[in-house]
């Protein structure tokens, strides 16, 4: 029986950036609260077995990450995840104009990124599909190295490197996708402009 | 380098994930070429973004419902040998 003041003193400083992951996992406050419960019980069970000194933070996600696929996500049915064509580097900053603007000694518009409200960032990784929202989440949310990904998700660098790369590239078209439906990014140009109807809220 | 190669090593680069000499190389490329630095200082910017933005706090009772699982499990395996 593991000590339950050692355990919690260690792993609960984790229980907001755990339910986070989860929270895009499984896309449910509810679910991700059982998750992340789940979570902490088999690390407990499991702790006897950890080695101090090594990443506690990396073995709770690797155990929230198993959880997630082994036995809960079995149990949900999913909505559709749509794979998207693969697209260029620099997607979004090209769309919104960056290097043209760069070229032309404009600022780039950095500025649109932080309008852009959370909800729409939740859902836009949210909306990748499940082994590319995993690395992103990995990487750019939490912060693990390739090396740590790839133990969490039990792959090859390589294919966290693939995932990743594909992964940041749909996150960019979805973010791209959705701020464009909230006319939060002006319209695409088009040599024949539809009618421009965006209009900014001022401030 | 050329720029093309540039943009793919760029994700490597803020990933922190370059042999000394890419980031070198990168570096380079990054100071002599100023579409690509904007390039860069964006994606910078949106990794800050989607990761401030993708942060949650979770529930306060969570905490509670954490500790209370685990000391049903301990009172459910209070008997057991040690593992």
């Amino acid at each position: 029986m593991a000590d339950q003041a050692e355990f919690a003193e260690l792993a609960m400083p984790y229980m907001s950036a755990l339910y986070s992951a989860a929270l895009r996992m499984t896309r449910n406050p509810s679910d991700a609260e059982d998750l992340v419960q789940e979570t902490y019980l088999r690390a407990y069970r499991g702790f006897g077995g950890f080695k101090e000194g090594t990443n506690l933070k990396a073995w709770l996600y690797k155990i929230l990450t198993n959880t997630f696929i082994n036995s809960y996500r079995a149990k949900k049915r999913r909505p559709d995840e749509v794979d998207l064509d693969d697209t260029e580097d620099f997607f979004l900053f090209r769309r919104l104009g960056g290097l043209e603007a760069a070229k032309a000694e404009r600022t780039p518009e950095t500025e649109v990124l932080e309008s852009i409200p959370d909800e729409v960032v939740k859902n836009a990784l949210e909306s990748l599909p499940e082994q590319f929202r995993m690395a992103v989440l990995l990487a750019d949310v939490e912060g693990f190295s390739y090396k740590e990904i790839a133990d969490i998700m039990d792959v090859p660098i390589g294919t966290v490197m693939s995932r990743l790369h594909r992964g940041r590239k749909q996150l960019q078209q979805r973010l791209w996708d959705f701020g464009r439906e909230r006319g939060l990014v002006p319209p695409e140009p088009a040599p024949a402009p539809e009618t421009a109807g965006a209009s900014g809220s001022g401030g | 380098m050329d720029c093309e190669k540039a943009s793919y090593r760029v994700y490597h680069y803020l990933d922190g994930e370059l042999t000394v000499w890419r980031r070198w190389t990168i570096k380079r490329h990054l100071h002599r070429c100023p579409p690509c630095a904007k390039g860069y200082d964006f994606e910078v910017e949106l990794r800050q973004v989607v990761s401030s933005k993708c942060r949650e706090e979770a529930p306060p009772e969570l905490q509670r419902r954490i500790a209370e699982a685990i000391a049903e499990h301990d009172r459910a395996h209070r008997h057991d040998p040690p593992a």
